[in-house]
């Protein structure tokens, strides 16, 4: 967050409750005064303010370059070295992987390379059709097989079956080993609470550092293929696992815990046997998280050899063919539809006692099995001699790739002129002024105002971290670029929070409007991130007001779900009480229901900001200038320390901005009793 | 601290349970603020000032308490008051700041971890207010899971458990979860797999408090009857006064991490030790809870009147309507049919006076 919105934020949230001069406000206004005297006449007198003195600088990139060769060419842990420890790693996840591959795509091989002869063949597309159509009626009825096979034969109708097995084969690879590293992590963080402090502050960074930063050094250690890919995958998704354990065990009653101790559970025991089940709820909603990021990350770990679908729209975005590319999106939407679906209706599972019965025979106790093994082998069959069951017959595909090209070229033709005008407008009224604004700004000052903005709200602990970490992004000589991010980061924040908050606020009060506004936000998050960077593309091609757009679409949800939560959370008795004294729906609404809201309404935009910096890193393909750039190209050539260094600015950004709103936040609700 | 005063437990013989000089305090450094006070037996109001300046929260606070074997002791008190930490520290759950806890003479708190979870195996039951079913586990998977933990092969732990849930009126349903039962069934299911063990010692944590009064009062009666059948140790906790001293054989009420009486319930009733006691016991109907052999006149010697007699055990709720056709004089006997006193009208009617 810049500066002048945080003090915009301070000093509007403490109108209504102090008086005019307190000294508070007065520390305000000198350090607002030193700051525009400082932009203003300081340049000739301490030019260092405005331009970081390069004998100081931190060559980060150096340290972390260095530290790379190390680990590569020496590093040793007695018994292995650390090279071979990630080929142990990679041969881990390969094996697998060919199986997965070899069952779903390329079939059971014999041999390598081109000379490999095919023994097995894959599964025919048929049957993979029918068994996820199984497995849909299995966990949520025949409208559940029904949607998924709809999803699956989109798949295969628009020819992109051979790209998604390659992406479905990685996803099943990566999701399994996810959930359990996760699982793992969380339960050690439960158990012992130096894991729990060590691992907070790095799962809060690696789910702040741009996936980019960090595809470089596995790209390093794994070289480039499909191995690395899921790695990468792996690394991206398990996080959030890992938090969701540990709370949904912090979340299992102590009623339950003094059970597992007082029936004498050992350590073993009362981990799987008494915490783990009793937290299965919300394990199951870290599980269905690994699988949305997983599938979030196939276009991104493309970039270093994944293949499939999302190679596919890389490649397809790269020669700008936007046609090609928006199938495989949409084969990448359904795939990740599809998933999500499956797994949580998996999740609300519950068995009854009538399904619990033990009939004799393990087909008859699980009809469903047979089924699927009765498909199998037909489907293997028949496919031997009615080849259109073992693959997709060509001639019945259908493409939209023209049909796209030629609506663009439509609009393109007769609307390129308003486009461009709007477009124009925004630039050069809005975008480029705020950039040079940020640009001119002393890094000194803007360091000085956020430690300050952090005592306010946090005390020293925060303002220390702050001004640290503000001070960091100038030392690595990334100033420059760390502006440019926070621009393209602040204008698209404003504008989704301009239009997310008053969609939610919409939603909220009609109830009629609510379930379809949740919805769409629910399924604009399963779509990878990409996907919203394509119609952008299409209609204003590439440059910083392209990516914008794709941001806000990208982080618009958080804003208008917390909104439609914060008024939902308002105490229905204070709603009373203010119709109660004569209030007006929008005197209810404006002086009750969102100055109640307010601090939910943060968490939102805090939430939106944060999307917005992971969209920025990957509009880095539309040709942005901003640190996400620089770790673009540092992914192209392969430099550890530029990317990492970069990355790590965006992880400071996003955590300046995360600890600031969120002190803010706590403290106004502290203000308002509503203390959790 | 002191040493805990042993000479403050009644007559240890026959107690299946012994607290001596239990201290439980929450926050830093409450082992030393103990070791370094000399406040510990002054009176509770010092003891608050000194607690609050070092911070602390004493949810138990110098408990000296004995249960005999095979009574149902229940501690009463309301919320905060310290009951819950206190059963806590008394199977070990919460490991008590200071003092002593001897369970058949065994000192728990010198029990090593694996010595502690033999004990609890094999010894101990526990039923829990909010029921702590494991929601993946079916009825029989519950009630079975403690012997599961021990390692009993499936044949044999079903069969057991299936005898608990027999008893405790569940039969039929062994392949329902949790979440398919009714509040009562629930916690049905949760005394089947405390005794599923056959312990020694029974905890019961507020076992009926989260279900409605109806249901409470059936559970109340299985609870009677399923001691008269297996006369357990019991340790029963809640926060119901009525339930107290319908239930107990002596009743240990708790304020402020402190107990403040320990006795029959007719103790209480008729000579409550604090206003705090006398508070709860005012709207108790005494004649509910006073028993025949409590009022009576000892015949000392004298001659047993004829007539109609009633056990010494009996309240006087149930032996008043006898009067109404009597000439005014009821024989008190004890359970061998020895005579042992005369209850008399006046007697009766002075304490049904009284409310």
């Amino acid at each position: 967050m810049s500066a002048p919105a945080a003090t915009a934020m301070i000093g509007q949230g403490a109108r209504p409750w102090t008086s005019a001069l307190t000294p508070m406000r007065l520390i305000w206004a000198a350090a607002l005064l030193a700051f525009v005297l400082l932009w203003q006449f300081g340049e000739p007198i301490a030019e260092w303010a405005f331009k970081y003195p390069s004998a100081l600088r931190l060559p980060l990139k150096t340290w972390i370059g260095g530290g790379m060769d190390w680990l590569v060419e020496e590093a040793h842990f007695g018994l292995f070295s650390f090279t071979e420890l990630t080929r142990f790693v990679a041969a881990v996840i390969d094996l697998p992987y060919r199986l997965a591959l070899g069952l779903l795509s390329s079939g059971l091989l014999s041999g390598q390379g081109s000379d490999a002869v095919q023994i097995l063949p894959p599964l025919a597309w048929v049957a993979v059709i029918g068994l996820v159509a199984l497995m849909g009626f299995h966990a949520g009825g025949w409208r559940l097989a029904l949607l998924v096979a709809t999803c699956f034969g989109f798949i295969a109708v628009f020819g992109q079956w051979h790209n998604a097995m390659i992406t479905l084969a990685s996803i099943l690879i990566a999701v399994p080993l996810g959930v359990a590293g996760g699982l793992l992590l969380g339960i050690a963080a439960f158990r012992w609470r130096t894991v729990d402090q060590a691992l907070t502050p790095l799962l809060d960074l690696m789910q702040t550092v741009p996936v980019f930063a960090y595809l470089v050094p596995i790209l390093v250690l794994f070289g480039f293929g499909p191995t690395a890919a899921v790695v990468a995958t792996i690394i991206y998704a398990m996080p959030p696992m890992a938090r969701i354990t540990t709370l949904a065990l912090r979340g299992v009653s102590t009623e339950i815990q003094d059970l597992g101790r007082m029936v004498g559970c050992s350590g073993a025991q009362m981990t799987w046997r008494v915490m783990v089940p009793s937290a299965r709820p919300g394990l199951m909603v870290g599980v269905n998280q690994v699988i949305m990021l997983s599938l979030n990350m196939v276009i991104i770990a493309s970039m270093i050899g994944a293949g499939g679908l999302g190679f596919e729209v890389l490649a397809a975005l790269r020669r700008l063919d936007i046609g090609a590319g928006l199938e495989a999106g949409l084969a990448i939407v359904a795939l990740a539809i599809a998933l999500d679906r499956l797994s949580q209706a998996f999740s609300q599972q519950v068995r009854n006692h009538g399904e619990n019965d033990r009939r004799p025979g393990l087909f008859r106790r699980h009809p469903l099995v047979l089924a699927a093994f009765a498909l199998v082998l037909a489907t293997a069959l028949g496919g031997l001699f009615v080849g259109g069951l073992q693959t997709y017959p060509e001639n019945l595909k259908v493409s939209t790739g023209t049909f796209w090209s030629e609506l663009l070229r439509w609009i393109n033709v007769n609307f390129f002129d308003q486009i461009e005008a709007v477009k124009n407008l925004l630039l050069l009224n809005i975008l480029v002024p705020f950039k040079r604004l940020l640009l001119d700004l002393p890094w000194a000052g803007v360091v000085a105002l956020l430690a300050l903005a952090g005592w306010t709200l946090g005390g020293w602990r925060l303002a220390l971290l702050v001004g640290s970490l503000a001070c960091l992004i100038a030392a690595t000589g990334q100033w420059d670029k760390a502006m440019v991010t926070v621009y393209l980061c602040g204008v698209s924040v404003a504008i989704a929070c301009m239009l997310g908050i008053p969609i939610g606020i919409l939603a909220a009060e009609r109830e009629g409007l609510r379930p379809t506004v949740l919805a769409v936000i629910d399924t604009l998050q399963t779509l990878p991130s990409f996907v919203y960077l394509m119609p952008a593309v299409m209609l204003f091609r590439v440059g910083d007001f392209t990516a914008m757009i794709a941001v806000v679409a990208y982080a618009i949800a958080p804003a208008i779900r917390y909104t439609i939560h914060g008024l939902a959370e308002v105490d229905p008795r204070l709603v009373e009480a203010g119709t109660a004294s004569g209030c007006t729906r929008l005197q209810l609404l404006a002086k009750i229901k969102l100055k109640l809201a307010l601090p939910e309404i943060m968490l939102g935009i805090n939430q939106t900001i944060m999307l917005a910096l992971s969209m920025l890193v990957i509009t880095a393909l539309v040709g942005t200038r901003d640190l996400g750039q620089e770790v673009y190209v540092a992914l192209t050539k392969a430099d550890v320390g530029r990317g990492l260094v970069a990355g790590l600015a965006v992880a400071f950004i996003g955590i300046i901005a995360d600890r600031l709103i969120g002190a803010g936040a706590s403290r106004m609700r502290a203000r308002l009793g509503l203390l959790r | 601290m002191p040493e805990p005063a042993a000479s403050l437990v009644p007559a240890a013989t026959g107690a299946k349970l012994v607290c001596c000089g239990v201290w439980k305090l929450f926050g830093d450094g409450a082992a030393d603020f103990l070791a370094a006070s000399p406040s510990v037996d002054a009176p509770p109001a010092a003891d608050d000032e000194a607690l609050r300046r070092a911070g602390l929260i004493g949810a138990v606070r110098a408990v000296d308490l004995a249960v005999r074997a095979g009574e149902i002791f229940v501690i009463m008190g309301l919320s905060g008051s310290g009951k819950s930490t206190l059963v806590r520290c008394m199977s070990r759950l919460i490991q008590p700041t200071s003092g002593q806890i001897l369970f058949n003479g065994e000192d728990l708190l010198a029990a090593s971890p694996r010595r502690m979870i033999e004990i609890r195996r094999h010894q101990m039951g526990m039923v829990f207010q909010h029921f702590a079913l494991l929601p993946h586990l079916t009825v029989l998977g519950n009630v079975a899971f403690p012997l599961e933990v021990q390692g009993v092969a499936r044949a044999e732990r079903e069969r057991r458990a299936k005898r608990m849930i027999e008893l405790t009126g569940l039969a039929g349903r062994e392949a329902f979860f949790p979440r398919e039962l009714s509040g009562g069934q629930q916690q049905r299911v949760g005394i089947a797999r405390s005794l599923a063990v056959e312990p020694e010692l029974w905890f019961l944590d507020e076992p009926f408090s989260a279900l409605d009064p109806l249901i409470r009062r059936e559970m109340q009666g299985e609870f009677v009857r399923l001691q008269s059948v297996l006369q357990k140790t019991i340790v029963f906790i809640t926060h119901d006064f009525d339930e107290a001293i319908r239930l107990a054989d002596r009743v240990a009420i708790m304020k402020d991490g402190r107990i403040e009486q320990i006795g029959t319930p007719e103790d209480l009733v008729l000579s409550p030790a604090s206003d705090y006691v006398a508070a709860f016991t005012r709207n108790v109907t005494k004649a509910k809870v006073v028993r025949a052999g409590t009022i009576m006149t000892p015949l000392n010697g004298a001659a047993a009147p004829s007539g109609r007699t009633v056990g010494a055990g009996s309240r006087i709720a149930d032996v008043a309507p006898l009067f109404a056709d009597s000439e005014g004089v009821l024989l008190v006997v004890d359970a061998e049919g020895r005579p042992l006193g005369t209850l008399r009208r006046d007697a009766v009617a002075d304490l049904m006076m009284q409310g």
